[in-house]
């Protein structure tokens, strides 16, 4: 009997369920939701760590937390809101949208996929596992020597630290490179580079500075560990070592870190605008342009974090400039948004309302930036609450939101329902009332000297009552975050209307299939002719489930289609693999390698190496060739 | 003695002041508030914040209000076509580039200004200071008068003091908002920061570095005196301490004090791991500024300095009620 096409690719494509398929999965709408079900509950688990924080800080002199605590909590509160949520969410959304928007039918390496996946996973739970010895890491997200250096913190929370966030940078790194093959490669035929979808512009230049930024965050911990376990002394005053080479490589790092998290929750927004101002974008090739110079200036303001440690006039004033050359970009980005409103028709949906959230409190982020771009101001406020209210209006204003955003325009695509828009609208005025009250007045605690990372305070210096109202502003932020979770559970899983394959009108090709989408993605590979596809070209409208051309359908086997980098003309046919336990079997022993440096046992290290070596040699065993 | 008596008064004029200031408790006077300052440094970052402050401002109520404005002028409403589907206006595009770019070559005009002002190191009538950071105090050495003391700064008014920073452990920031912005201590490099106060006062400031468990605790006070008050105070610091009676030496001897505590003139007081103690009972407060200092907090601390102050280096030496007695009026009488 004949099978259509539609069920022949089914048959290719298909995963069998169960618990099975959940842990040997290579389709990346699947290790796109393990991404985002996972970095959420790293969320939580960093938003109840900053809740206790907060009520650590809502009266002065209070003893609730003790000192000890209060640093383990703001340290794993940066760690995990910066390593195990921003970035794996926002990976999340790239692996599930990336091979959509650009008309493929998965990543370019799906195993490779799947295994950063477990990666990120177990060095989740690497680091976690720090509790429950007491022990978490203790010293900051930044973890500045000589106070991390052994002599100072001997104990096992750096090298928590340490080996967890190397762990860790495997998966950001293989995934970044997934990325940047899969957008370089699998594009649809005429989806040449300028008519990407912008959001793919950003992870594109994401996961380059990623590329070149991580290397040197894995170099300081290796470095670090050296000295903390070998009696190496890269950062050992006593011994001819620096303490600042550590701040070097760690911001050389951090600062580029910004914008891995920033440019992909700008490209969210660059997505949504058009959609719900109901016409293109205004300004596509600045946004592109100013998502690419971003990513580049953003490895030459990596100084503008050390201000305060002693550094010559010239090279302040050097990167003071290049601080301030970096918010044109940005300024370049929101004129475009702005412009595109303006000139559109929007619609107060939900997605709309958090992009709006995100402008609002972006802005207030951008002018607060410059003032930091000003040496001697910087040097005023720096290390104060000045810069905790600042990086939090870039950071959640520039991130979250945009992310919230995303759930409430991709969740009805992934799970097949419409979010309740009652409960959406009601969670964003909690997440904007709640967030401006939290953060807004620690710009004044700044300024009025209130240093970061303090456990307590004394009353009398005039702090208490924007503390107070900092504290109060993060429960009804907590609450806004429940009613997210709550709208989500409740409507997005089952209780939603159908969302059919385009609920809002959207212009990119994710719109042009079922939601959700099958295993193969499109029925059809689809030729692009523009920058939105499903506004130019009603035929792609539904390219999702019927065929026209049998040529673009690759039917014949587990394929997708390879196109040349520049102009996505067709080039080959590439044949995906199929299901397989070897990246989880090769990511737990590799985990079992960390858990043996931690321990400095090496029976354990030998014992993940051969698991690891293992399940490496059965993934890269060549499949019997045809006959 | 005089002068010991001198600064004993002297002493109790600053007390009484602090409780005038305190009683007043106006923000001018006890805050550690960036945008009140109090000397030249603060003054010239203050002057550089309004003007970018303001700028901010305008831009912020600008682009927001076009945002909502846009937002809600322009929303859809049913029965209206959809928009023109242009894709920009190169003019427009251009103009929103120049714009930010001439604003922020302005404040950096500015910035570049400010960064080799405050870096100039000052000249003519210098108070030369070096202060060390140690989890969790500072060191305050006055290295032209040959004395040492902790937590509290005295500088006299009007004239510009040099501080020469160093950290003992780890990394240290030595901030006192209203004289000048922060500069940070790091082992093994050294650094400057100038700082100098208008009027006398009580200026407060925190290590704004991280630096371990009692980060928190690590505050200082800067007292600006006039030039006459100034110079008694340091003639008192000046003198040797006075010897302690006998009973309370034998206490100090049997737990070892001084292996980590200087006092100057007592024998067998030359550690230099803790705070130099000589003339304690002359500071306002003691272990990094955390305590006022009085007998009863004293006591406290001697009882158990860890359960007082979260990592403190200094053990419980387990003082017997009557030892903590004899010590907390040894320290207390040297004024």
């Amino acid at each position: 009997m004949a099978l259509t096409v539609d069920e022949r690719l089914e048959e290719l494509w298909e995963e069998e369920p169960g618990l099975g398929s959940v842990l040997s999965t290579v389709d990346h709408k699947s290790i796109g939701k393990h991404y985002i079900y996972t970095a959420f509950a790293f969320f939580l688990a960093g938003g109840v760590e900053a809740l206790l924080m907060r009520t650590q800080l809502a009266r002065p002199d209070l003893h609730l937390i003790g000192p000890e605590a209060f640093n383990e909590l703001f340290s794993m509160h940066g760690i995990t809101m910066i390593f195990f949520f921003v970035t794996p969410m926002l990976f999340g959304f790239g692996n599930y949208f990336v091979p959509l928007l650009i008309g493929a039918r998965d990543m370019a390496f799906p195993r490779l996929n799947a295994f950063g996946y477990w990666i990120f996973l177990f060095a989740g739970l690497f680091m976690y596992s720090s509790f429950l010895i007491g022990r978490a890491p203790n010293d900051g997200w930044f973890n500045y020597v000589t106070l991390s250096n052994h002599q100072f913190t001997p104990a096992l929370n750096i090298d928590y630290y340490t080996l967890g966030l190397v762990f860790l940078g495997i998966s950001t790194t293989v995934g970044s490179i997934n990325f940047i093959v899969t957008i370089l490669k699998l594009r649809a035929p005429g989806m040449s580079l300028n008519r990407m979808p912008l959001f793919v512009w950003a992870i594109l230049a994401t996961s380059f500075s990623v590329v070149f930024a991580l290397p040197s965050l894995t170099m300081a911990n290796v470095m670090l560990e050296l000295d903390r376990r070998a009696g190496f002394n890269f950062f050992n005053v006593a011994k001819g070592g620096d303490a600042i080479l550590w701040q070097h490589l760690f911001w050389i790092f951090g600062h580029p870190d910004v914008y891995i998290i920033f440019l992909p929750a700008v490209g969210i927004v660059s997505s949504i605008v058009p959609v719900f101002s109901r016409r293109k974008i205004i300004g596509y090739l600045w946004l592109a342009l100013a998502t690419m110079t971003t990513a580049i200036i953003g490895f030459g303001v990596w100084v503008h974090h050390m201000f305060a440690t002693g550094l010559p006039t010239l090279s302040m004033a050097f990167f003071s400039a290049a601080s301030m050359l970096i918010t044109i970009p940005s300024a370049i980005q929101i004129f475009a948004w702005l412009a595109t409103i303006i000139a559109g028709k929007p619609v107060f949906k939900t997605p709309f309302l958090f992009v709006l959230g995100f402008l609002f409190v972006f802005v207030i982020g951008g002018v607060t930036g410059v003032m930091f771009a000003a040496v001697p101001f910087d040097q005023q406020i720096t290390d104060s609450y000045f810069v905790v209210a600042h990086f939090h209006y870039v950071l959640f204003g520039g991130a979250v939101f945009p992310i919230f955003a995303a759930i409430y325009y991709w969740v009805p695509k992934m799970w097949g329902h419409l979010l309740h828009e009652g409960l959406g609208k009601l969670s964003f005025w909690l997440i904007f009332v709640g967030f401006n009250l939290t953060f807004f007045p620690m710009h004044i605690l700044g300024l009025l000297g209130m240093p970061r990372r303090i456990y307590t305070y004394h009353a009398g210096l005039g702090w208490d009552g924007y503390n107070l109202a900092a504290s109060i502003g993060s429960s009804v932020l907590a609450l806004g975050i429940l009613v997210v979770l709550v709208n989500f559970l409740l409507y997005g899983l089952r209780r939603g209307a159908p969302a059919g394959p385009d609920p809002w009108g959207g212009d990119s090709l994710e719109w042009a299939t079922s939601s959700p989408p099958p295993a193969y993605n499109f029925v059809e590979i689809p030729k692009v002719q523009g920058t939105e596809p499903l506004w130019d070209q009603p035929e792609l409208r539904d390219i999702g489930f019927r065929a026209r051309d049998v040529e673009m359908t690759l039917a014949e086997g587990h394929d997708t289609m390879g196109t040349t980098v520049v102009d996505a003309e067709p080039e080959s046919v590439l044949t995906m693999p199929e299901a397989t336990y070897t990246p989880i079997v090769t990511a737990f022993g590799i985990s079992v390698v960390f858990v043996g440096f931690l321990t400095l046992l090496l029976p354990i290290i030998v014992l993940g190496g051969v698991i690891a070596i293992g399940g490496m040699m059965a993934w890269l065993r060549p499949k019997e060739l045809p006959e | 003695m005089r002068l010991t008596t001198r600064a004993r008064l002297m002493t109790g004029g600053a007390l009484a002041g602090v409780v005038l200031l305190l009683s007043g408790c106006s923000r001018t006077t006890i805050q550690q508030d960036t945008l009140n300052p109090a000397g030249p440094a603060a003054r010239k970052i203050d002057g550089l914040f309004w003007p970018v402050f303001w700028i901010a401002v305008v831009v912020f109520v600008l682009v927001e209000g076009l945002l909502v404005f846009a937002a809600i002028r322009y929303r859809h409403r049913p029965g209206r076509p959809m928009p023109q589907q242009i894709h920009g206006n190169k003019r427009l595009e251009i103009t929103w580039t120049v714009i930010p770019a001439l604003i922020l070559l302005g404040v950096g005009g500015f910035t570049i200004n400010g960064i080799f002002s405050l870096a100039r190191k000052p000249t003519g009538n210098v108070l030369n200071l070096t202060v060390t950071g140690h989890q969790w105090w500072w060191e305050v050495q006055y290295p032209s008068q040959h004395f040492t003391t902790a937590n509290e700064l005295h500088i006299p008014v009007g004239r510009p003091v040099y501080l020469t920073l160093r950290a003992q452990d780890v990394i240290h920031s030595f901030w006192v908002p209203r004289l000048a912005g922060k500069q940070d201590m790091e082992p093994g490099r050294i650094n400057h920061l100038t700082i100098q106060a208008d009027a006398p006062g009580r200026y407060l400031g925190q290590c704004a570095e991280f630096c371990g468990a009692s980060h928190a605790n690590m505050r200082l006070r800067v007292f600006a005196q006039n030039e006459a008050d100034f110079q008694s105070w340091v003639a008192g610091q000046e003198q040797l301490a006075q010897a302690p009676p006998a009973a309370t030496l034998l206490i100090v001897q049997q737990k070892g004090c001084g292996g980590c505590h200087t006092i100057n003139g007592v024998e067998g007081f030359g550690g230099i791991i803790g705070p130099n103690l000589t003339h304690f009972g002359s500071r306002t407060t003691f272990a990094g500024s955390t305590f006022p200092n009085n007998e009863v907090n004293l006591t406290n601390w001697l009882k158990n300095p860890p359960g007082v102050k979260p990592g403190a280096d200094m053990p419980n030496l387990n003082l017997t009620p009557d030892e903590i007695k004899a010590l907390v009026a040894y320290l207390e009488g040297n004024k």
